[in-house]
């Protein structure tokens, strides 16, 4: 026989119960964010999924116009879903394992933006380099 | 000792010593009745005995209308709470596997909210059962040290056990070995208190039925 | 090992940035790191902000009578970043399995580490200590008691991993031919944090030691020692199989149709409704699984003596001993002894009988 093994688990919808509630949850978040213009962060895996319900979560966001990469400790996705105004992050390691995932509503996920401790370390080392003689020929 | 420790001592040398002073109290105290026997009759039988004992076994389980309109809490009261021992000790899925090992028989479980409503139902009822003795002036003056002791020993495992299941106050463990050592001490109290009527009432119920069928009467 | 004499005097933030650590990957760092120890997502700009001022401190490892499980279980890690990070973010000044230097180097690395650090170290142990002969279990001729107890004594707080140090675990187990005990049976005047299981998952391992850093202090702990923000519910209460326990649908053996469908594995002696872990919420290599989602029950890893509770396959409502053979000798022996008895009390009734005996209250009211 070289079939693979079969592994018949089937495993109903709903089965926590977890999954209308958490959206339930992300919905009063964007509300709250037109309202207080307040950012709402909620983790996945703070609460107990079963499997097959994450991805009905995430499936049911969808993905929107953006898409973006993060290289920082290992790659990290960050996706504007088809909701606007929620974002879904996820941080990989380096092994592409996934290491944490968190629904943020908001208008722009605080990781996006540039830190002002990175900015203020990009200019000293951009004065440096443009004090280089090499460079001031050109 | 760790409450696993006193988990496994439970489930193990304790419920070996409860269920061996159960077994051997329950079969010794029925011999001593039926040897002891009863004083031959000399009258000529009129009617069978066996018949009437044993239909009247299942005949008194309704209860009479002179003795309900007197006793009315007493029987209703009695009834509910005996039913809902029953389901909750005999059709709760722990439980039945509890007795496929020890008897080798298991049979089909009740879902487990349904089993809890009647556990909730039942502590209830044992309680207004208790504070009607203590009221009944009859009652209070008839109650023994040992009826309050039989009272508490049926109501302390639905109590702990209701507590195990929803894990009330306590870690799981303790409160699960707390719950398994109220059921051995009513085990090891069994054959010398008044919970020996689970099995004499069968005895008295014939008895009274082969009296009057041998008399050739209604029992 | 990282060149201690530099950044001793850094903080962790400043340690970072020289490493060339970003803010931004600082930032997914404290996200990760909050997820971990399951505080609110609010939280992370505290905890980077905690974090950035926190100071490395010295962590000495000791490994006793152990099977190394606890420490692979976290140098899984091996590839893992954000795991690096913590060691990076701790000063990990002795740890025999892992250090590069040995014999007597390593040793006067850790009394040098001990000396320096006095009152302020962590002290990390995995293993349990044998008291039944104190060479039964020794480091560079040192037995393990002689080298907890002066490693202890200038600690700051004690992290005990693994059920072995925490309650001794499996060399405790009957007949325990070492003797051995855990660290709280030997340590009464420093504060001890239980993170058992066998091993624990590496994140708890993180998460506490990461407490400490963010906090400088030691996490709220429940009856037995252990944080209570990893070991404060049951597997059983977050197990996304309580549906079917609810419902009375149980697998009945590993391959039949219920295990098949997923149903509640009671029946097969799964001990998760009194054990205490996060497996049934952070699961295992980073969130993908845990046993009994794998199929099999719990074997209640992270509770005291779980190796001596009654077999890991026998249901927890299931008594422990065969019941079956003594009660049928029981039975048997106790018919002999009713019907002697039952005989016994025939004669005095006869007796009683023919001397015209009266029958008093006290007969009739014997039970």
């Amino acid at each position: 026989m070289s079939e693979s093994v079969q592994f018949n688990i089937q495993v109903g919808n709903d089965l926590t119960w977890n999954v209308a509630p958490l959206l339930h949850e992300v919905k009063h978040a964007l509300k709250k964010l037109i309202d207080d213009g307040k950012t709402s962060i909620i983790d996945l895996r703070s609460i107990p999924l079963a499997p097959g319900e994450e991805d009905t979560i995430l499936q049911t966001l969808g993905q929107g116009e953006v898409h973006a990469r993060l290289d920082a400790l290992g790659p990290s996705e960050i996706i504007e879903t088809q909701y606007s105004g929620v974002w879904l992050i996820t941080h990989y390691n380096a092994d592409d394992e996934i290491i944490s995932r968190f629904i943020e509503v908001t208008n722009m996920p605080d990781i996006l933006n540039s830190q002002k401790e990175d900015v203020a370390e990009a200019y000293g080392r951009l004065a440096a380099t443009l004090e280089n003689p090499e460079l001031q020929n050109n | 000792m760790s409450e696993i420790e006193f988990l496994e001592w439970v489930r193990g040398p304790g419920f070996e010593i409860a269920t061996v002073i159960f077994i051997a109290g329950v079969i010794i105290r029925l011999l001593e009745i039926v040897i002891l026997g009863r004083k031959e009759n000399l009258a000529e039988a009129k009617g069978s005995e066996m018949s009437s004992g044993l239909r009247t076994i299942v005949t008194r389980t309704i209860p009479d209308k002179g003795a309900f309109k007197r006793s009315t809490f007493t029987i209703v009261a009695g009834y509910i709470f005996h039913i809902g021992l029953f389901v909750t000790i005999f059709l709760f899925a722990p439980h039945i596997l509890l007795f496929k090992d020890v008897i080798g028989l298991s049979w089909p479980a009740l879902p487990t909210p349904i089993v809890d409503a009647f556990a909730v139902v039942t502590i209830i009822t044992l309680l207004a059962i208790l504070i009607h003795r203590m009221r009944d002036n009859v009652l209070r003056f008839l109650s023994t040290k040992e009826d309050y002791l039989v009272w508490m020993l049926t109501i302390l495992p639905l109590i702990t056990g209701y507590m195990a299941f929803h894990r009330i106050g306590m870690s799981a463990p303790t409160l699960l070995a707390i719950h398994i050592l109220t059921v051995e001490l009513l085990l090891v109290a069994f054959p010398f208190t008044k919970f020996m009527h689970a099995f004499t009432i069968v005895l008295a119920r014939w008895y009274n039925g082969a009296i009057s069928g041998y008399r050739g009467v209604e029992s | 090992m990282t060149d201690r004499s530099s950044d001793k005097e850094k903080t962790l933030g400043d340690a970072l940035r020289s490493q060339g650590v970003s803010r931004r990957s600082f930032l997914k760092f404290c996200a990760a790191t909050a997820s971990m120890m399951a505080i609110s997502p609010a939280m992370i700009p505290k905890i980077a902000e905690a974090l950035e001022k926190a100071r490395k401190p010295s962590v000495i490892w000791l490994s006793f009578q152990e099977c190394t499980g606890c420490t692979e279980s976290l140098t899984r890690a091996h590839a893992t970043t954000i795991e690096n990070l913590i060691f990076d973010s701790i000063s990990l000044d002795y740890h025999h399995t892992l250090q590069a230097a040995a014999g007597h180097a390593a040793e006067e690395a850790r009394e040098v580490a001990m000396k320096e650090n006095h009152g302020e170290y962590l002290l990390v142990v995995d293993g349990s200590i044998p008291m039944g002969d104190p060479g039964y279990s020794t480091i560079a001729g040192i037995s393990n008691y002689d080298m907890l107890m002066e490693a202890a004594e200038g600690a700051a707080a004690i992290i005990s991993v693994g059920t072995c140090a925490t309650y001794g675990g499996l060399p405790m187990a009957k007949p325990n031919p070492t003797g051995a005990v855990s660290v709280g049976d030997l340590i009464k005047d420093k504060p001890i944090i239980n993170v058992p299981g066998c091993p624990p998952i590496p994140v708890v391992i993180t998460g506490v030691l990461t407490h400490f850093l963010t906090f400088g202090a030691i996490p709220e702990l429940d009856h037995i020692g252990r944080p209570m923000v990893f070991y404060g519910q049951s597997i059983h209460d977050r197990c996304y199989r309580r549906p079917f326990y609810d419902k009375g649908l149980f697998a009945e053996t590993f391959d039949d149709e219920g295990a098949q469908k997923g149903w509640c594995l009671y029946k097969l002696g799964c001990k998760g409704p009194t054990t205490y872990n996060a497996c049934a919420t952070t699961k295992w290599n980073n969130g993908t699984s845990f046993p009994i989602e794998a199929g099999h029950p719990c074997i209640g890893c992270s509770e005291p003596r779980f190796w001596d509770g009654g077999g890991f396959y026998k249901a927890l409502s299931m008594p422990t001993q065969d019941i079956g053979k003594t009660a049928v000798y029981t039975a048997a022996g106790a018919v002999a002894a009713g019907v002697a008895i039952g005989g016994l009390n025939k004669l005095t009734k006869s007796g009683a009988a023919a001397a015209h005996d009266k029958t008093t209250i006290d007969d009739l009211e014997k039970e």
